[in-house]
């Protein structure tokens, strides 16, 4: 019996309301809903008073996510707005992901996904409102049970109480099944919050410390093979022919099919499975892919700079403003594409039988999925089901608006009929695609008599994302890409400029790309705040009084300036030390960033960073500052290293030794402070990512003179200029 | 080939150049060992044998047999590794792919020096990979641990 079949049956409660932003938010509660839990689960005395929980009569709360757990802390931060409301006992919550179903649809995009640092802001009133909705009918049932009004109950740690009778929510669970969903529910006062911005424990901590946690990779069952696949060796690749004589001879192979992207080796275990791909001798026909090369590309980029593009944002007459005599400055800048190279390897199991697909896999898009492989199949959707497991990191990449990876699985255990979990290696993953597009500005910025841009003419070229995709709808390649031109077209800094021009070019090759932690805000906001730390210099001026001058909004100047404070920013600092300062909305959320730099015998240390974010309310603190933490590591591991390059069409690098990761040993001291802040919610997961690389950049002009305009970091960059 | 894992014996019939990471994912179904590079690069497939880190990854089962394996189902015993203990304590955990190797690591780096400083940690600790990047909490949690162990808390 499927989710989705009984979801579209039940009558949904809808309610809505308007965010400050404008985004409209919707939320769906299911009455009496029953079968949005495994099989397993001993439900049949639950009390379920919509989708996102369970209470069972041990007093167990089951929290049901909307949204899906890869690292960002949403494991926790979803269950503290339930029991906010709920007021139920911390220790009793346990938590699992939801399927596909409508109730789990993004309040704001529409689909199932999770991404764009929005779970929490966007699911703020929806998980608060579920666990008031509890509350309110256990309150109902307590009142009756206990003799006595609703009015003159209060509930506190799991228990309705009245004087000094009580009732636990386990006991009432059962009565209050039978009750009613109440249409309105009074939401707590701020004041009154005991969770709701208290720094609480990760409730998978646990589980991820003893080895239980169970990723896709993790996933068994009884009869499954291993499958792994050979995959052409550029992008586009098709099997011409293949021989699978020496293949077959592995003990433990079960199966070799061709499937539409290569060909698969189905046996008893991975060593089997990956021993017989090494021995395929497959022929292929390459196609257009085999003619990309990283250094063509880029003088293609180059060419295309010069060209007229799409226009994102216009004013005034830019050219004509640059062509008088003023001071200016030129500059290109080149971003490298990037792998994702989350620690688990993508992967993805397949059961299929008579008319129904099980899927097991760590998804970001399980909706999505969902629909694709059922396409595939012929299969109605609620045929597929698909169960998510923990992510073993993401940073995109499992948002496949392809299914690229479920796909492939379904298409293996289709050809070989078998059940089978698909693995890929760390190769595969690192050159099978989807990456951070490369990107080229070109950049001519004029200041004015005050020291402040007056004229900005800003070119962009690199791949769109959403060109190739129809999932949001089908692409208008008339308009520009936003997630190409973010953190420019909005640019705070550019909002007084009277003269501008951003035109975006958006190539279409075949290598496929696709969203990377922090998305377009990766290159843009690099390019605007090492430009306008270079414009600071050119007028005289300290990079934060500057950045003081230009920036209106007060988000930013408290995130700056708070940044600033903590790092002792225009304080002496040891010898050879630098500090370089950075600061970017993305994601309704402003980080700035202080960097600490030294470099010593031709090499960079980063010594520390110092992060300031004001993204309104933090619901756990503790889990912002762990996300500013990563996302520090995660951009520095960009600037340093990141780089994918083809050579007839062919991705060079391999594996972790030429695909490098910062390491512990090269890991700066992170501090982290959050603006105390009552403004529009934001994101957490990505918005810190964009300043790191600019921040260290800037520390690296200060201490050689040299500006850093191509990643990732070279050598000779470190040499004084 | 007897194989002796969490002080469980195990008899397993395999190719005796297999890798010990697949004998423990793939036949006998111990998934808290994971995979990430396949080649010594990233330290999530450590585990002990012996007593010593090694990379599960690449290194055969044939090393293994009679000899002592302990893996993250392992490590604690009766109770939770102290490194377990201050793992969860601190919120290291981001994905959490990558903390069983991490774990490994820090436990023979924690019995060989019971007072690591911040640089033995960078030495021990750097052939693990964490793509989110939970390095400093990495390395205030083997802090922790250090403590715990030293009050006692080691199995």
């Amino acid at each position: 019996m499927s989710e989705t079949t009984s979801y579209s049956r039940r009558n949904f409660l809808k309610t809505g309301g308007l965010l400050s932003g404008g985004l409209v938010l919707s939320f769906f509660i299911p009455a009496g809903a029953k079968r949005f839990v495994p099989d397993a689960d001993p439900l049949s005395n639950a009390f379920q008073p919509n989708a996102y929980l369970n209470i069972l009569p041990d007093n167990t709360v089951q929290v049901i996510l909307a949204h899906v757990e890869m690292g960002q802390g949403i494991w926790t931060t979803l269950p503290m707005l339930i029991a906010e409301e709920l007021d139920c006992d911390w220790s009793k919550v346990t938590v699992q992901h939801a399927p596909p179903g409508k109730p789990y649809l993004h309040t704001a995009f529409g689909l199932q996904i999770t991404g764009g640092s929005s779970t929490t802001y966007s699911e703020f009133d929806r998980y608060r409102n579920a666990g008031a909705t509890a509350r309110a009918m256990l309150v109902e049932a307590g009142a009756k049970k206990l003799g006595v009004s609703p009015a003159s109950c209060r509930t506190e740690n799991g228990y309705v109480i009245a004087g000094d009778k009580r009732a636990s929510y386990g006991q009432l669970a059962n009565a209050a099944a039978a009750l009613p969903v109440p249409q309105k529910v009074q939401l707590k006062d701020k004041a009154n919050w005991k969770l709701i911005g208290k720094e609480k424990n990760r409730l998978d901590g646990k589980a991820k410390s003893d080895g239980s946690a169970i990723f896709g990779l993790d996933v068994h069952f009884p009869g499954m093979l291993i499958a792994v696949v050979a995959h052409g060796p550029v992008f586009g690749a098709k099997v011409r022919s293949f021989d699978a004589s020496a293949a077959k001879a592995v003990k433990g192979v079960r199966d070799i099919v061709q499937i539409p992207t290569g060909v698969a080796v189905v046996a008893d275990h991975f060593w089997a499975a990956k021993q017989a791909r090494d021995l395929l001798q497959i022929q292929w026909n390459l196609g257009p892919g085999e003619a990309i090369d990283s250094n063509s590309l880029l003088e293609d980029y180059r060419r295309l700079a010069n060209e007229k593009g799409l226009v994102a944002e216009q004013t005034g007459n830019a050219a004509q403003a640059l062509a008088g005599n003023v001071t200016s400055i030129q500059a290109e800048y080149t971003f490298p594409y990037l792998a994702h190279a989350p620690m688990e390897p993508l992967n993805c199991t397949v059961k299929i039988s008579d008319d129904h697909c099980e899927i097991w896999t760590g998804t970001q898009l399980p909706g999505g999925d969902q629909q694709a492989a059922a396409k595939l199949l012929g299969l109605p959707a609620e045929k597929v089901k698909v169960n998510t497991t923990f992510l073993g990191g993401a940073f995109g990449r499992r948002a496949s608006p392809t299914a690229d990876f479920v796909l492939e699985a379904v298409e293996i255990a289709r050809a070989s009929g078998k059940f089978i979990k698909m693995v890929w290696t760390r190769e595969d993953d690192m050159r099978s695609g989807y990456y951070r597009a490369a990107f080229l500005h070109k950049v001519h910025v004029g200041l004015g008599a005050n020291g402040f841009p007056a004229a900005w003419q800003h070119s962009i070229v690199g791949q769109s994302i959403m060109n190739q995709y129809t999932l949001f709808g089908p692409p208008d390649k008339s308009k520009p890409d936003e997630s190409s031109v973010e953190g420019i077209k909005d640019s705070a800094y550019l909002a007084d400029v009277p003269d501008k021009l951003i035109q975006l070019q958006s190539p279409e090759l075949p290598v496929p790309v696709l969203w990377w932690r922090s998305v377009g805000n990766t290159h843009t906001g690099y390019v605007m705040e090492t430009m306008i730390d270079e414009l600071a210099f050119a007028a005289g001026k300290d990079p934060v009084a500057y950045r003081n001058s230009l920036l209106k909004s007060k988000r930013h100047l408290a995130a700056l300036n708070l940044a600033a404070e903590k790092a002792g920013w225009g304080k002496p600092l040891p010898a050879g030390h630098y500090h370089g300062v950075a600061v970017h909305e993305s994601f309704r959320s402003y980080v700035a960033q202080v960097a600490e730099i030294s470099i010593q015998n031709g090499q960079l240390r980063v010594h520390k960073v110092t992060c300031a974010i004001d993204c309104g309310l933090a619901v756990n603190p503790d889990g912002v500052k762990s996300q500013m933490e990563g996302c520090v590591i995660f951009a520095l591991t960009a600037f340093l290293y990141g780089e994918i390059s083809l050579e007839k069409g062919r991705v060079k690098q391999r594996n972790f030794h030429d695909y490098k990761m910062v390491r512990m040993n090269e890991a700066p001291a992170i501090e982290v402070h959050i603006v105390d802040s009552n403004e529009q919610m934001g994101g957490a997961g990505e918005p810190g990512v964009p300043p790191v690389a600019p921040a260290i950049a800037n520390a690296i002009f200060a201490a050689t003179g040299k500006r850093v305009r191509q990643l990732p970091l070279q050598p000779s960059d470190l040499v004084k200029a | 080939m007897k194989l002796t894992i969490n002080n469980h014996s195990y008899t397993v019939d395999v190719d005796p150049a297999m890798p010990l990471l697949w004998v423990l994912r793939d036949v006998l179904h111990l998934t808290g060992t994971k995979f990430g590079c396949g080649m010594a690069q990233c330290g999530a497939c450590t585990v002990h044998l012996n007593g010593e880190a090694v990379r599960s990854c690449v290194t055969p089962v044939k090393r293994a047999e009679g000899q002592k394996v302990i893996t993250i189902e392992g490590i604690g015993q009766q109770h939770l590794h102290p490194l377990q203990q201050a793992w969860a304590a601190m919120d290291v955990p981001q994905c959490g792919y990558c903390q069983s190797g991490q774990i490994m690591s820090a436990a023979v780096l924690l019995r060989e020096n019971p007072h690591p400083t911040d640089e033995d940690i960078d030495a021990a600790m750097s052939g693990n990979i964490c793509r989110c990047g939970t390095y400093p909490r990495i390395r205030q949690a083997i802090h922790h641990a250090a403590q715990l162990q030293n009050k006692g808390g080691v199995q």
